[in-house]
Formats: structure tokens, C-alpha cells, sequence
């Protein structure tokens, strides 16, 4: 017992490490910002082409939707870091994050807009057309916020997985909260840093688990 | 050289593809099994946890639901992290894949539960009054009558949740598991080429397409009706 207290929750050396996971937890919010965006606006873009006129788009979107959910994030992240390069394209950590988890993002951003567009009746957008609003209005002041209101709980949850995936950017060495912890890790050769950087993701996510728990619990209401 | 003979001596190199199957082939084994063992027990143990809160006592509920909320909340990575380079510490020495299998499985049981529990709940009440009243027990009712219709519910939803963990087996990499993801990164720094990447990506899709389009079919076919 006392064993597992200090390898897991020991306190000299989680105070030590304070100061670089911070700086850590910094760097992943900064992803956050840039990877949730970019993801919820590349989400949208793809749903809203999935509906194109043109066969040929809607049967392209939906392709690159089924290998964008089938190839793990990672497996992306590691291709556009360390395989870009060889054809002469360098990216940062940074950068190879982004454009990641941008694609991966996307397409399940895309499916949960997708759902919440089928949920609109076409009603909707027939009444605002004939109101005189354009195509494009009626998608943006009309179905768009009506789709993201049925969909919501999904949105958030993804949200709460795209957050959690940050990090994997610790295996390009983008020095974010894992990262941190786990240098201090390897330097201490004990667990508690990174038992503390999993506390800080409970303590940012756990109230957001709650929530969209409890909104999920009225499955097919 | 031309772009499109660059493009195909960096991503599609024959004698790089012909050198390198044997252990992309390997990796796509090692990948199938951790993500067949991970599957049986995670959802095996989530409805086991669903159907233990279904008894209501809190004395058990308190703890699943710290369970289920602390391993949504934490990414993967962190908790294989934890797990691998921990337990040995404390004199538990476990190989790389069953450290990787340990904590997947786990994951998936924590959102199984919840679904399957959601599953269970959204069956109206009116069904355990009526398959109580003919008589059945409190454990045939729940056989018989809720978790026939709980589980059509909670098939979309599972399926998703259970290909995005099951894809978590790339994670095994970091930690040295002889996946598919380890053996293309493996022959890669050998090869200083993107082909065994480019072939890695593609054992993913050739194992992951067929299953995210099942996915969709499950999806429409099992559409939420209300039990």
C-alpha cells in the first residue's frame, strides 16, 4: 500500500512537477483552441457538402468521411508528422497536430452535423424560403441552428474526445501536459506526475462528463 | 524526377512494400487480436456493471459511477502511461499488450455501462409493471423482457464507442505492442521511406472501412423507436 502511494500519489514529487505541468497545460489549451474550431468549422463545411447537388461531391465527402473514422488519430498524426517529410514537407509538432486532428476531427464533427441537419424537417426550410430568405439563409438563420440545437449532447461529448486527444500530441514532442508529465517521469522514474496531469484532465472534464451524461441519459426520448 | 514518380518512390515503393509486408502483416494480427480481446471483455464487463446499477443499490453505484466518470474524462494515453511504467514499480510486471488490453478493455466497459444503462432506463416502466405482474422474477424481467429492447437501443451508439476505442489499439505503439502502427514506424526509420507509413494507413482502412460501414447500416437499421 505504502508502495502504491508513492509511485502513484507521491507528493514531494507532484509539487516538483507543478510548475512544468503547468506550462504543459498551457500549451494543451492552446491546441484546444485551435484544434476545436477547426474541427466544428471543418465538421459543418463537410455536413453541409455531404448535401451537395452534385452526386459526385456527396459520394466524395462521404469516402473521405469513412477513411478519416477508420484510420486512428494517431496513426494520422505519426503519417503527417513523420511521413510528410520525406516528400518535402516539414511541418512542427504544432502544425502536424493541426492538420491531424483537423481531418480526423472533421469527419466526426461532420456525422454529428449530419444527424442534427436529417433532424430538421424539410418544412423548415421550405417555410423559410418562402418567406423570401435565400437558399443560404435559410440554412444559417433557419435549419443550421435548429440542427445544432438537436444535436448538442453529441457535439459536446465529441468536444470532451477531441480534448482527451490532444494528448497524443506528447508523441510528436509537442510539449504539452502529458509530455511535461511524462519527462518528469522519466527523470524521477515514478508515475505521480502523470497521475497528476490525468487529475488536472478530470478536473477540467469531469463536470462536462457530467453533463453530457446527463443529457444522454434520455436516449431515444 | 517527375512529382508523380517522387509521389510513388516516397509512398508506394514496390521493393519497400514487398520487403516490408511480412511485418505489417504481423501487426494487422497483433491489431486484430488485442481489438477482439478488448471487445469481448469491455462490452462483457460494461453490461455486467449496467446490470449490477440496475439492482439501485447505492452502496455500488457510487463506486461504477466514479469508475465510468474518471475513465471518460482521462485520454487513453494517460492511463496506459500510468498502468505501464507504474505497475512494474510496485512489482507487478505485465507484458506491454496485456497492459494496452487492461486498459481498453476498461475504458470500453466504462462506456458501455453507460450506455447500456441508458439503454436500460429509456425501457418504460410500464414494462417492468406488466412483466412483474404476470409473475416473473425481478431477474426474468430483466432477461426476458428489458434487456431484449434495452439492447436494440443501444446498438448505434455502442458501435461507434466501441470502434473509436477498439482503433485506441494504435496507442499500444508508444508502449511497444507489435501493432500495426509499431511495425510500420519500425520499417520506416529502417527505411527512411514513407511507404511502410503509407502501408500502415492502409492496413487501418482495410481493417477499419468494413467496420465503420457496418456501423452506418447498424445505425440505420437498429434507428432509435422507442421501446
Amino acid at each position: 500500500m505504502d508502495a502504491l502511494l508513492r509511485q502513484f500519489f507521491n507528493v514531494d514529487i507532484m509539487v516538483q512537477a507543478v510548475p512544468l505541468i503547468l506550462r504543459g497545460l498551457g500549451m494543451t489549451l492552446l491546441v484546444c483552441a485551435a484544434v476545436v474550431p477547426l474541427g466544428l468549422a471543418g465538421g459543418l463545411m463537410v455536413a453541409l457538402a455531404g448535401r451537395a447537388h452534385s452526386r459526385g461531391v456527396r459520394v466524395l465527402v462521404a469516402f473521405l468521411i469513412d477513411i478519416f473514422r477508420a484510420i486512428p488519430p494517431l496513426v494520422l498524426l505519426i503519417f503527417v508528422h513523420a511521413g510528410l517529410p520525406f516528400a518535402g514537407l516539414r511541418l512542427s509538432p504544432f502544425a502536424s497536430v493541426c492538420i491531424a486532428f483537423f481531418l480526423n476531427n472533421s469527419a466526426y464533427y461532420g456525422e454529428i452535423y449530419r444527424a442534427g441537419l436529417d433532424s430538421v424537417g424539410a418544412g423548415q426550410r421550405e417555410a423559410a424560403r418562402s418567406t423570401g430568405l435565400t437558399a443560404w439563409q435559410a440554412m444559417a438563420y433557419v435549419v443550421i441552428p435548429q440542427a445544432v440545437r438537436n444535436v448538442l449532447p453529441d457535439l459536446v461529448s465529441n468536444t470532451v474526445e477531441v480534448v482527451k486527444l490532444t494528448s497524443l500530441a506528447s508523441v510528436v514532442a509537442l510539449p504539452e501536459m502529458l509530455y511535461s508529465a511524462d519527462m518528469v517521469r522519466s527523470l524521477t522514474y515514478n508515475s505521480s506526475p502523470i497521475v497528476l496531469a490525468g487529475l488536472v484532465y478530470l478536473v477540467l472534464l469531469w463536470p462536462v462528463v457530467r453533463l453530457v451524461s446527463r443529457m444522454e441519459h434520455r436516449l431515444g426520448g | 524526377m517527375d512529382r508523380a514518380t517522387l509521389f510513388l518512390e516516397t509512398f508506394f515503393k514496390p521493393e519497400l512494400i514487398v520487403r516490408y509486408l511480412p511485418d505489417i502483416l504481423s501487426g494487422m494480427a497483433v491489431t486484430i487480436e488485442i481489438a477482439v480481446l478488448v471487445v469481448v471483455a469491455g462490452i462483457a464487463l460494461g453490461l455486467a456493471l449496467a446490470l449490477v446499477r440496475s439492482l439501485r443499490s447505492r452502496f455500488v453505484n457510487v463506486p461504477i459511477l466514479v469508475f465510468v466518470d474518471v475513465a471518460r474524462a482521462m485520454p487513453p494515453l494517460v492511463l496506459v502511461l500510468i498502468v505501464y511504467f507504474g505497475l512494474p514499480n510496485v512489482g507487478i510486471l505485465l507484458p506491454s499488450y496485456a497492459v494496452l488490453w487492461l486498459v481498453l478493455s476498461l475504458l470500453l466497459a466504462a462506456f458501455a455501462e453507460e450506455i447500456f444503462w441508458a439503454g436500460i432506463l429509456s425501457v418504460r416502466q410500464g414494462q417492468w409493471e406488466a412483466a412483474r405482474s404476470t409473475g416473473l422474477t425481478y431477474a426474468q424481467t430483466l432477461f426476458h423482457v428489458i434487456l431484449p429492447q434495452a439492447v436494440r437501443l443501444t446498438v448505434p451508439p455502442l458501435t461507434n464507442r466501441t470502434i473509436a476505442i477498439t482503433k485506441n489499439t494504435a496507442l499500444g505503439t508508444v508502449i511497444g505492442v507489435p501493432e500495426i502502427l509499431n511495425q510500420a514506424t519500425t520499417a520506416e526509420s529502417f527505411a527512411l521511406n514513407a511507404t511502410p507509413l503509407m502501408m500502415g494507413a492502409i492496413a487501418y482502412l482495410v481493417l477499419f472501412v468494413p467496420v465503420v460501414i457496418a456501423g452506418r447500416y447498424l445505425e440505420t437499421r437498429f434507428a432509435w423507436r422507442r421501446a
